[in-house]
């Protein structure tokens, strides 16, 4: 066993990253009356299409350019041009966001250049035309997104008269935390435009309409006033600044920019609320004085069943960095934070918010792939994983129980409606922890209490 | 109603709308939301169920995220399938190329996993980017002594149907390099039965009970040494036209092994595919085994069927599958339990599948390859279907319309094939459109298009 432990793999197996454009996709996909377009192969807009479905359950249409062998010869520019404008006739869009694939990348494919040509040829009413450069082989899917974002902007803030208004770029975040971060600004009586909106694309009733499916989402005009905005929040706090939206609009319009760790937890939380009390000059609502409050007593009432407790953390950075702080105020141990990309800052903002002592004892791996995680894991003995669902077999074969968060979770219903943000997405995630660990103690008890 | 693209029209057919030829195998429309997948897409679904062989996807790593233990393909012995190996080439590699990265991961997985061989699958960039895997793969061959083979299966360089091509080429690479003394002259190769939810097994064992050896299943449940060994079979078994069809006929041309075309979905079908092979090697034993096997088989399951008939009848379907094969089967399947098909549509029919599928079905079914969602979409609510047969991709756009689904494709888990496997389907179809929840929907009031 030790000598397969020491065995250094220049392969990955079993990976933890999806590729960029798949976060691009997710981006576009959450704007009004937009269509997320892929500039190269086609298998890759087939296989994130089955990928985002597996995990929302709901129709993704994603257009592509479909290379052939002569495009790759020859440049994509004539099946960009046709698609488009098939797009345009299909789906009357106002914006088509698009996202290059390895493919286009490696054989030079100019968009930005290729953008500006179409959109000159394109009438004054036509779609705006956003691109991003997303090869697979930089970055992970996280990075896809905020590179998305950061475009979006980048290509529609306009300058004007500063508004009460804010940003909210939120990050890769569940449907249900999206409508809970809406009812919170609006409690607190905050103008707040959330880059991406998918809660309704990736989330929607049964159809009344077709095209409800690309109508619901972030209003460009709001885009358009981002540059405006009082301040911006960001979440993510060790992603990577340079593609940071925020961080584009500090730059442009000198919007102030409050780059926060994704509000999980008790602590996180009241760094995020008291950051929309000063923006918005009003109190905290009361009712979420009622939820800090309640989600306290919660942690007071379980306290002895997480306490101590072994967990290895695995998904994008900033989602393990925002959870290792959460689990250290209950009391558990992040024996394995692992994140998929690679920001070579977790371990940095392990120490700073749990301190050098604490964060010396934690495995921290960087850019990493589930085998891996798999054998760290299984050395470190833990009681308990939180992630997503690939982590199942690693569940499984270690005899732990594995709480779904993150994407893809599709070995389950109800991706969308996880949540983990506010004191109430904590709450339910708490909850989740807990019961995970009780169901476990139970099943592995020879008496089978039934209360406990 | 949304209409249907100028530049889409030859692609769909309305049977007894007056003669002409469905233009397909086609490369899709730039701009239209596909349903297909790609060249690499088709070579990895068609070897992935080889079990102990080590499949190293060469490329960036969305190719391998993607299609990590992507099917239900089961094994009874090694997992080794299950996993996903990616050279996961970083922006260093496309500026240098691949080659050292491959070999170095190539030499460092067969150090630890011990494969039986080796399957290396080049995705999009890597022909672009100049590296000669070939190359790499000998080299690698000559020091490990194992058989390491080099999928060409950039994504681009055609469709579904060229990947399942290159998957053909890599398996005869193995075949023909076993020894085959021992095999007896009733025997075959299952070609194209992928092993979702053991359906390999139960296939297998229906050929046992015909007194029949089964040299080697390509490729569900597959191992490395029989295949090597499917040489040493008297006669190919081929499900799936598209997939296998190629290495059967490759097969036929070196080896002389004569090859048939069934399928195992469906009783009659089923029954069928037992009779056929029983009257290939004109044995009155092996008849009187499979007509005996038939009878007994259907005696089990036809009560039930008929009992779920009762309730399911004059409903209407929508089919979708990837390989229009499997189309006939199931119109024949819905059929049997009084269901009609209204459309039926496949993502890599071949002109004389449309046809036959067009002789097949009733009049005024709708007929169409590659289609878009949005054409799913409109003849779905247009022909007012209780129930969609297809892949994943279809399932949110039924739901979102409130019809029943049907999946049909390699990522159930439940099998369809065989006797047992119709038992399943007429389950699922029963499932899905006697739920009282579509009665909470008004299918009608659902606006679809410009409206
Ligand atoms: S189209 Fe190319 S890059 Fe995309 S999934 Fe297929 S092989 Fe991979």
């Amino acid at each position: 066993m030790s000598s397969q432990m020491s065995t250094i793999f220049t392969a990955t197996r079993n990976p933890c990253r999806m590729c960029t454009p798949l976060g691009a996709v997710m981006v576009f996909s959450g704007i009004a009356d937009a269509v997320p377009f892929l500039h190269g192969s086609q298998g890759c807009s087939t296989y994130i299409r089955r990928y985002l479905i597996g995990h929302f359950r709901e129709p993704v249409d994603i257009a592509c350019s479909n290379f052939s062998e002569s495009s790759v010869i020859f440049g994509g520019w004539q099946n960009l041009q046709a698609g488009i404008q098939t797009i345009i006739e299909q789906y009357h869009p106002q914006l088509i966001g698009i996202a290059t694939t390895c493919l286009a990348e490696t054989i030079g494919e100019d968009l930005p250049q290729m953008i500006r040509r179409l959109q000159n040829e394109l009438p004054e009413s036509g779609p705006i035309l956003v691109s991003v450069s997303t090869p697979s082989y930089q970055g992970s899917h996280t990075d896809g997104f905020r590179r998305a974002v950061k475009a979006v902007v980048e290509k529609l803030a306009q300058d004007g008269p500063a508004g009460r208004h804010i940003n909210v770029f939120s990050g890769m975040i569940s449907p249900e935390d999206i409508r809970h971060l809406k009812d919170i600004f609006m409690d607190f009586g905050l103008d707040a435009m959330i880059l991406p909106d998918y809660s309704d694309a990736f989330d929607s009733g049964i159809w009344s309409r077709y095209e409800k499916n690309i109508e619901s989402g972030t209003a460009i005009e709001s885009i358009r006033r981002c540059g405006q905005a009082q301040a911006s929040i960001e979440f993510g706090s060790v992603g990577d600044a340079s593609a940071s939206a925020g961080d584009a609009l500090l730059r442009r319009f000198g919007t102030p920019l409050y780059e926060l760790a994704f509000p999980i937890g008790v602590r996180l939380n009241d760094i995020f609320f008291e950051r929309l009390r000063m923006l918005s000059g009003c109190e905290v609502p009361s009712r979420y004085v009622g939820q800090r409050s309640r989600l306290i007593d919660s942690y007071v009432d379980a306290h002895k069943y997480v306490f101590g407790k072994k967990t290895v953390l695995y998904g994008p950075a900033d989602w393990v960095a925002a959870l290792a702080v959460f689990l250290d105020e209950i009391g558990m141990i992040p024996v394995l934070c692992a994140a998929a990309d690679c920001t070579g800052k977790l371990k940095e903002y392990l120490a700073e918010h749990l301190g050098p002592d604490k964060a010396e004892r934690i495995a921290v791996i960087e850019d990493t792939d589930f085998a891996s995680i798999e054998e760290k894991a299984a050395a470190l003995r833990p009681d308990i994983l939180i992630g997503d669902s690939n982590g199942y077999k690693i569940s499984r074969n270690l005899r732990v129980p594995l709480v779904r968060l993150g994407l893809p979770i599709h070995d389950r219903i109800g991706a969308s409606r996880i949540t983990a943000l506010g004191y109430r997405g904590t709450q339910q995630l708490f909850d989740r922890i807990v019961n995970a660990l009780l169901e476990t103690q139970q099943d592995n008890s020879p008496v089978g209490y039934t209360r406990l | 109603m949304s209409e249907i693209l100028e530049k889409r029209k030859k692609q769909i057919r309305r049977k007894g709308a007056g003669p002409y030829e469905m233009t397909c195998e086609k490369h899709s429309l730039a701009g239209a939301v596909s349903q297909r997948a790609c060249v690499f897409c088709g070579s990895r679904v068609v070897l992935y169920p080889i079990a102990d062989a080590l499949h190293l996807i060469h490329g960036p790593v969305g190719c391998a995220a993607y299609t990590w233990d992507i099917r239900g393909a089961l094994s009874s012995g090694p997992q080794l399938h299950r996993r996903s190996f990616t050279t996961d080439l970083r922006e260093q590699d496309v500026i240098h190329g691949g080659e050292k990265k491959l070999y170095q991961c190539l030499k460092e997985l067969i150090a630890y996993y011990r494969p039986k061989a080796v399957f290396v699958y080049s995705t999009c960039i890597v022909g672009v980017i100049g590296d000669d895997v070939e190359a790499v793969c000998r080299q690698v061959s000559r020091e490990t002594g194992l058989t390491v083979i080099s999928v060409a299966s950039e994504g681009f360089k055609g469709t579904k149907k060229d990947g399942y091509r290159a998957a053909c080429r890599a398996l005869s690479e193995l075949v023909g390099t076993g020894d085959i003394s021992s095999i007896s002259p009733f025997s075959l190769n299952i070609l194209g039965d992928f092993n979702i939810a053991g359906e390999t097994w139960a296939i297998r064992e229906y050929y046992r009970r015909m007194g029949i050896e089964v040299v080697s299943t390509i490729t569900g449940d597959g191992r490395v040494e029989d295949i090597r060994r499917a040489h040493g079979a008297r006669l190919n078994v081929v499900q799936c036209s598209g997939s296998m069809v190629h290495l059967a006929r490759e097969m036929k041309e070196k080896y002389g092994i004569p090859y048939i075309h069934v399928s195992y979905f469906g009783l009659q079908d089923m029954s069928k595919a037992l009779y056929d092979v029983a009257e290939f090697f004109q044995d009155a034993a092996a008849m009187q085994k499979a007509r005996r096997l038939v009878r007994e088989e259907i005696d089990r399951v036809l009560p039930e069927l008929m009992r779920i008939r009762t309730d399911v009848q004059g409903k209407k379907a929508g089919i979708y599958t990837g390989g229009a094969f499997k189309a006939f089967s199931l119109v024949a399947s819905l059929r049997m339990l009084g269901i009609r098909t209204a459309f039926v549509g496949s993502q890599t029919g071949s002109p004389d599948d449309y046809k036959r599928l067009e002789e097949f079905c009733d009049p005024g079914t709708i007929i169409v390859d590659d289609a878009n969602t949005m054409e799913l979409v409109r003849f779905s609510q247009e022909t007012e279907i209780d129930l969609l047969i297809g892949g994943v991709k279809e399932r949110p756009v039924a739901y979102k319309l409130g019809i029943g689904f049907c999946d049909h494709n390699h990522e159930r888990k439940i099998s369809l094939a065989g006797f047992e496997g119709m038992l399943h389907f007429a389950q699922e179809v029963h499932a899905s459109v006697m739920s009282p929840v579509w009665k909470l929907i008004d299918r009608k009031n659902i606006n679809v298009g410009n409206a």
